[in-house]
């Protein structure tokens, strides 16, 4: 082996942007980056701390494929509609002391197949004569079917506010739609009024056109009102990448996950990096007996195996995302301090280092300010080289269901997929893009740190 | 190497030990509450009598055990090493083997044999696959095949190995029948057709570690054998008009031989972690999948008791491999 030649910054940066393949991993990079930069930005954190909360996520459909899916060939699916009281047409009028609050909500239903379901939102807030609710379904072919005519619940104290959400699998539905069914040229199903709703009165097929969807509310008090209303027409598709079995938009999660990775990811490595490089130095630059037990330490900590270790770590001591980045430094370390030791073993008999040894310099100003700078781009190297096996040990132990609930991780989302059976029930979209992230952000990582070490370390040269 | 196996277990033991205790502990506690709720014939007083009682059975049974002392006393400390080495590693809270018995030795000495023949078939394939492949592009470095052999080396170490299983469940599984998406057989084991079926069984697991593994394998024999093959004796055999094929596929890979056993050992034993996940993935029914389902459930002397047969299984590897390597290269001496 020859000795370490020292290279110059702008030698490195120079041969760096020859090598295709580190420029490949910077780019990947920057692009993980700006991911993590619009998650931190775009995203609301309320979101991402809430993921294991499923009421935050009730609105969204269950498993539904991301809506892209939809462009090309094949039936179109229906998409996700959430419309919210800002979508809605409101109307009011007043009579003989009722008044009636009319919100119309109007829904462009142009797909081949049925929506999986509907809700309406309503909430009202009244005081001893409780309002009563009307739901309409107006059809492109003009007929109108009234699904529900009921008062809402009495209230408890003066003023109740009540907030409401009717499923389509209400009984009273289905009751409605039962008279509307000699209107059809075929036995029509009451029982799942999505499919009824939405058919074509003489072809079992969707009828397709503008639907409107009105809630009426009776109100019989001056001070009552209407405080909110919504419609959710529950599609097959959602989203830039769909949501999971929870209804979690799994947009968010990935997006998210980035950020988080890289924390990781990063803090393990630079940590790991600089314990094993001071580590290797100190025992190569001491010698004797300090090199021997220091490197017998690095052969025990060698010869453990590392996952069940860590796993066995976040079992007794906990998984909070800081502590198993704590414990993956741990590991991370070894290899570090074998190469640096074996570098430094090198440089203590270099003229520059035996002259300000005989000037009496100290040990640790000559370890510190003459030996570990020629080692700093070798260390950035190896930064970059053991960032991936720190994601991929922290997605492994997500996998194994060892994670902080309140952080999800694209290990974590895998774990939930894995618990599910995603990948056999054929929820792709749940599968690929975290691990695709996983494995995207190992590779950026190893491109560059494989450009770095051709250039920086004497070993790998050829 | 033998003060390093020790101290290896050392380690474990003080990393596991106090856990150990406690879950003894609360199982004795346990224990002893059952018992008096129990025992109609036990009559006391008072509730603080009563609590007397208990806390004096606790300590009795603690004191049989040697819980009154710490895990690190001399006598424990022996005790616990000697138990480990017989395997003797407790009861489980709540997961039982096929046969019903709750003790862990019994669990995993039973899941021990599958996760052996998955990954030892799989290390065989994935060795043997990618010694001749590297050996191959090792003769042609800078070739098309060389250039594919090393991207796909990169990608493929990026890659998570239990991805890549989910992926394949996916497509052998989903979208063409051709695999069963889960590896763990219907057929009982007393059946004859069982070793069939789970033979079949096997194949989804077994092509996604090849597929993952023996890249980066390929990678690492080439790199031995362009150094191997700049030797001057290579030139030698060479100019004697000896087949290029024979130079390569036995001369060369012979005396690259020395390191690549090392890391064929170190890959076995680094495999085992993966088998964690990819079992995991599958359901095959191995350690990993019980250890899967131990995390799931926390219990704890299952993980425990898995966590030391894998370092056992490690530790001894690594020791082995350094006596396999002073045999295989003369010039080595044990230390």
């Amino acid at each position: 082996m020859t000795a370490v030649q020292v290279s110059s910054r702008s030698e490195i940066i120079r041969k760096f942007r020859r090598s295709k393949s580190g420029v490949a991993g910077v780019l990947l990079l920057l692009a993980l980056i700006v991911m993590s930069i619009y998650a931190a930005t775009a995203v609301p954190l309320e979101s991402f701390r809430q993921w294991n909360n499923p009421a935050i996520w009730i609105d969204l459909p269950k498993s539904a494929a991301p809506a892209w899916t939809n462009i090309g060939f094949g039936p179109k699916v229906p998409q996700h509609i959430v419309l919210r009281q800002g979508d809605a047409e409101i109307s009011s009028s007043s009579d003989a002391g009722v008044t009636t609050a009319v919100h119309s909500y109007k829904i462009d239903f142009n797909y081949d197949t049925y929506p999986n379901d509907f809700m309406l939102l309503y909430s009202a807030r009244y005081g001893g004569t409780q309002p009563v609710l009307q739901i309409d379904f107006v059809r492109p072919d003009g007929n109108e079917f009234q699904v529900y005519y009921a008062s809402l619940p009495p209230s408890r104290q003066e003023i109740n506010d009540f907030s409401g959400r009717l499923f389509s699998t209400d009984k009273s539905i289905a009751a409605n739609l039962r008279s509307y069914s000699s209107l059809f040229s075929y036995p029509p199903d009451p029982s799942s009024p999505q499919e009824m709703i939405f058919s074509d009165l003489h072809e079992r097929k969707v009828l397709k056109g503008t639907y409107i969807i009105r809630e009426t509310f009776l109100l019989f008090d001056q001070q009552d009102s209407v405080t909110n209303s919504g419609v959710i027409l529950g599609g097959k598709v959602y989203g830039v990448m769909g949501t999971d079995d929870l209804r979690r938009d799994l947009s968010i999660g990935i997006l998210w996950g980035a950020p988080v990775a890289l924390f990781i990811g990063l803090t393990v490595a630079i940590a790991g990096v600089i314990i094993g490089l001071i580590y290797g130095v100190v025992a190569g630059y001491k010698g004797n007996r300090t090199d021997e037990g220091l490197m017998r330490i690095n052969d025990i900590f060698y010869s453990l195996p590392t996952l069940p270790i860590l796993v066995i770590l976040s079992v007794t001591i906990g998984s909070k995302l800081f502590l198993i980045t704590g414990f993956l430094v741990i590991f991370g370390w070894v290899g570090m301090a074998k190469i640096s030791r074996s570098i430094a073993l090198q440089l203590k008999n270099m003229p520059y280092v035996e002259a300000s040894k005989l000037m009496g310099q100290s040990d640790w100003k000559i370890i510190f300010k003459h030996i570990i700078p020629q080692l700093l781009p070798l260390t950035f190297a190896s930064i970059a080289i053991s960032v991936p096996s720190a994601i991929l040990g922290e997605a492994t132990l997500s996998f194994l269901g060892l994670s902080d609930p309140s952080i999800p991780t694209w290990g974590q989302i895998l774990h939930d997929a894995n618990t599910a059976g995603a990948a056999a029930r054929g929820l792709w979209w749940w599968v690929v893009p975290p691990g695709l992230m996983i494995a995207l952000t190992g590779l950026a990582f190893v491109l560059i740190g494989n450009a770095l070490d051709t250039i920086v370390n004497p070993r790998s040269r050829k | 190497m033998v003060i390093v196996l020790f101290a290896t277990l050392i380690l474990t033991i003080a990393l596991l030990g106090p856990t150990m205790d406690n879950i003894l502990r609360n199982a004795i506690k346990f224990d002893v509450i059952e018992m008096v709720n129990n025992n109609k014939n036990l009559k006391f007083p008072t509730p603080a009598d009563r609590q007397a009682y208990i806390n004096q059975e606790i300590d009795r049974r603690e004191m049989l055990l040697g819980l009154d002392q710490p895990w690190y006393s001399p006598q424990r400390f022996t005790n616990t090493v000697l138990r480990v080495m017989v395997l003797d590693l407790g009861q489980s809270n709540t997961l039982t083997s096929e046969s019903g018995s709750p003790k862990v030795q019994d669990i995993i000495l039973e899941k021990l044999p599958k996760t052996v023949l998955l990954f030892t078939t799989s290390t065989l394939i994935v060795t043997v696959v990618g010694l001749y492949l590297g050996a191959f592009v090792g003769n042609r470095t800078g070739s098309i095949w060389d250039r594919i052999n090393s991207t796909f080396a990169v990608f493929s170490s990026s890659f998570p190995t239990w991805w890549v299983g989910m992926l394949m469940i996916f497509a052998f599984a989903f979208a063409w029948h051709i695999f069963p998406s889960q590896a763990n057989p219907l057929t009982s084991p007393s059946d004859p057709a069982y070793a069939a079926d789970l033979l079949y069984h096997m194949i989804l697991p077994l092509i996604t570690i090849v597929l993952v593994g023996f890249g980066a394998w390929a990678f690492t024999v080439r790199y031995f054998v362009i150094g191997i093959l700049r030797e001057d004796y290579i030139a030698a055999k060479r100019t004697a008009g000896i087949p290029e094929s024979k130079i390569i596929y036995s001369h060369a890979l012979k005396n690259a031989a020395p390191p690549i056993v090392t890391v064929v050992a170190l890959s076995l034993a680094g495999s085992l972690s993966g088998a964690i996940t990819i079992e995991a993935v599958f359901g095959w029914p191995g350690m990993g999948s019980l250890y899967y389902e131990a995390i799931g459930t926390l219990d704890i002397p299952i993980i425990i008791g898995i966590t030391y047969i894998l370092t056992l299984i490690f530790v001894i590897t690594v020791f082995i491999t350094d006596l396999l390597y002073a045999y295989f290269d003369p010039r080595v001496k044990v230390g």
